[in-house]
């Protein structure tokens, strides 16, 4: 018996051990609520009312020790889960001197650098230099991201596939999610099927069907905002694109999502929501992106890589102008991995998927903050 | 002119012509897509209560509000009854319009009375209040299996929190009324 002492009630001890707390029957009398207990041995006693304000004990629970439990147990889960796929575990920089500069991430400066936002740029210096298959267990850091899903600093899974497309890694996803949560996924209370395979549903169906909107991807915002406004949803005048686009998606689409019992690819990304994704061959509106919801929880996002510098160097050039437009920060331009993409990357197909939203699925947590041992406001 | 930063429950804005008040509110944010607030907002004058997505970078107008320090007296049916210290005026609001803050408000528990065009619409109680406990179980070991080492208590205003298990009938403790949570035992001297 070693740990602390919760409570004493009529002679009998709750116990706080690292695996369970545990109900003593006739505890020594010697022992007090708070005390450290080592055999019948008090080796520290506490002095004072247990637990005092701000109890360590009281605020990490038995469920959120249970929660960091399952956090590991999924981690080795999928740690085994792509070294049977003949994936390597790569490490590859915090630190960076370009932290990405999609337009609505706000990096963590550090040092000399940024903490990144997402290891991809550097992951993929890796496939252009032969590295084959990679996966990587890394923190992100997003400034002021604070929600029930969000959080400024968080895990990703970042896996890459050379010489495969999107339908390789939506398989590795569905399996992955499958082997860590099993048939069921929780989210809080309700029950989400995640055998694969899951289905999928196209943007625009998603938002014909559930938004009542038409979307295009090369039609002008003012135009998509009139067909937004007529399927009777609040937006104002004057929106970006993508910003006109959300509007409709998180008023009537993410909650449809959100309600479905089961799992679901939304593919077929208009293009101006492509980010780091190729156009789709013949269809240059269309994106060859995916991202994959469960229970209304963005669990991951998974490009068919842009491998193309020309292009690549245009998009960001382009997104630095929006950042500076926009008042955001303005980052500079990964040299390096333009450097890659003009010394050649296979066609590779590649994925993030945030961790802590993973193990909420796994245990019906309903916060981020509750699987991350600390929560943001706990730091 | 606020922004999504300022959102707090709480926070008055004029929308459309009414005022409102956020009872809820939440950060989302779609990949790759621009920071929204999911926020509920309730109408001050009809308790109505509606949801918005406020879109970081969007700006909402405040509620011409006024506040006044006022003393409450008394519930009566549904009714909270205050009194202006100063003036003696009395006004009365429906409780349900506060939520579940007024069952920790004693008689003359000095409160923040909110206006909207000479209208009582809301009320701010203070962050803590200090209640005496009128009803609690003896802790009993069964209840605390899960490391669950609290037990519910009733304070003299007929609300229930939990406790920790050391509190007893008659001791006075510290509530947050924001979170409606214990805080601390205040030693009675």
């Amino acid at each position: 018996m070693q740990g602390r002492v919760l409570a004493v009630v009529d002679g009998a001890a709750i116990v706080r051990c690292a695996d369970e707390d545990v109900r003593i029957a006739d505890a020594p009398r010697t022992w007090n609520p708070g005390d450290l207990v080592d055999g019948e041995r008090v080796v520290r006693a506490f002095a004072g009312d247990y637990p005092p304000p701000s109890s360590e004990v009281a605020r990490l629970t038995r469920a959120r020790l249970t929660a960091m439990r399952d956090r590991a147990a999924a981690l080795a889960t999928l740690r085994a889960f792509f070294a049977e796929r003949g994936f390597l575990e790569v490490e590859t920089p915090l630190i960076v001197p370009s932290p990405g500069l999609e337009i609505h991430l706000d990096a963590v400066a550090a040092g000399d650098g940024f903490l990144i936002t997402s290891p991809e740029y550097s992951m993929k210096r890796l496939l252009a230099a032969g590295a084959g298959a990679i996966y990587q267990v890394c923190k992100c850091f997003r400034a002021r991201e604070d929600g029930p899903h969000h959080a400024s600093e968080f895990t990703m899974i970042e896996w890459y596939r050379p010489f495969a497309g999107l339908d390789a890694i939506a398989r590795d996803t569905e399996a992955l999610v499958h082997a860590v949560c099993g048939d069921i996924a929780h989210v809080g209370a309700r029950e989400v099927t995640v055998k694969p395979p899951w289905r999928r549903i196209s943007v625009r169906d998603a938002m014909r069907v559930w938004a009542g909107v038409e979307v295009i991807g090369d039609e002008p915002a003012e135009q998509l905002t009139t067909a937004i406004a007529r399927a009777g949803i609040a937006i104002g005048p004057g929106l970006a694109w993508d910003d006109a686009f959300f509007t409709a998606w998180l008023a009537r689409v993410e909650p449809a999502i959100a309600a479905l019992d089961h799992a679901i690819v939304v593919e077929d990304w208009p293009a101006p929501l492509a980010a780091l994704a190729r156009r789709k061959p013949g269809d240059p509106a269309t994106a060859l992106r995916f991202e994959a919801y469960v229970g209304g929880i963005e669990l991951a996002n998974a490009f068919d890589e842009l491998v193309d510098p020309g292009e690549q160097r245009v998009r960001f050039v382009t997104e630095q102008r929006e950042r500076g437009a926009r008042g955001r920060p303005v980052y500079p331009i990964d040299e390096r991995l333009l450097a890659a993409l003009a010394e050649g990357l296979p066609p590779s197909a590649g994925i993030a998927l945030g961790f802590d939203r993973l193990v909420m699925l796994a245990t019906g947590v309903a916060t981020i903050g509750e699987v991350q041992t600390f929560a943001q406001h706990e730091r | 002119m606020y922004d999504t930063s300022d959102i707090r429950k709480g926070l008055k804005v004029l929308m459309d012509g009414n005022p409102y008040n956020v009872v809820e509110f939440q950060f989302v944010k779609p990949g790759k897509g621009a920071a929204f607030t999911r926020t509920k907002f309730k109408n001050l004058l009809t308790g109505a209560v509606v949801e918005r997505n406020i879109r970081s970078g969007e700006k909402l107008e405040p509620a011409n509000v006024e506040t006044r320090d006022m003393q409450f007296l008394y519930k009566e049916g549904g009714d909270l009854v205050f009194m202006d210290q100063t003036s003696y005026e009395q006004v009365t609001i429906a409780a349900d319009l506060i939520g579940e803050a007024h069952d920790l408000m004693k008689d003359n528990l000095p409160c923040t009375v909110v206006f909207f065009n000479e209208r009582p619409v809301d009320v701010t109680l203070p962050t803590f209040v200090f209640l005496e406990v009128t009803a609690s179980e003896p802790g009993v070991a069964g209840n605390t299996a899960a490391g669950n080492v609290t037990k519910a208590a009733q304070v003299e205003t007929g609300a229930t929190v939990q406790v920790p298990l050391f509190i007893k009938v008659g001791e006075t403790i510290k509530i947050d009324t924001r979170s409606h949570e214990y805080v601390e035992r205040v030693s009675s001297k």
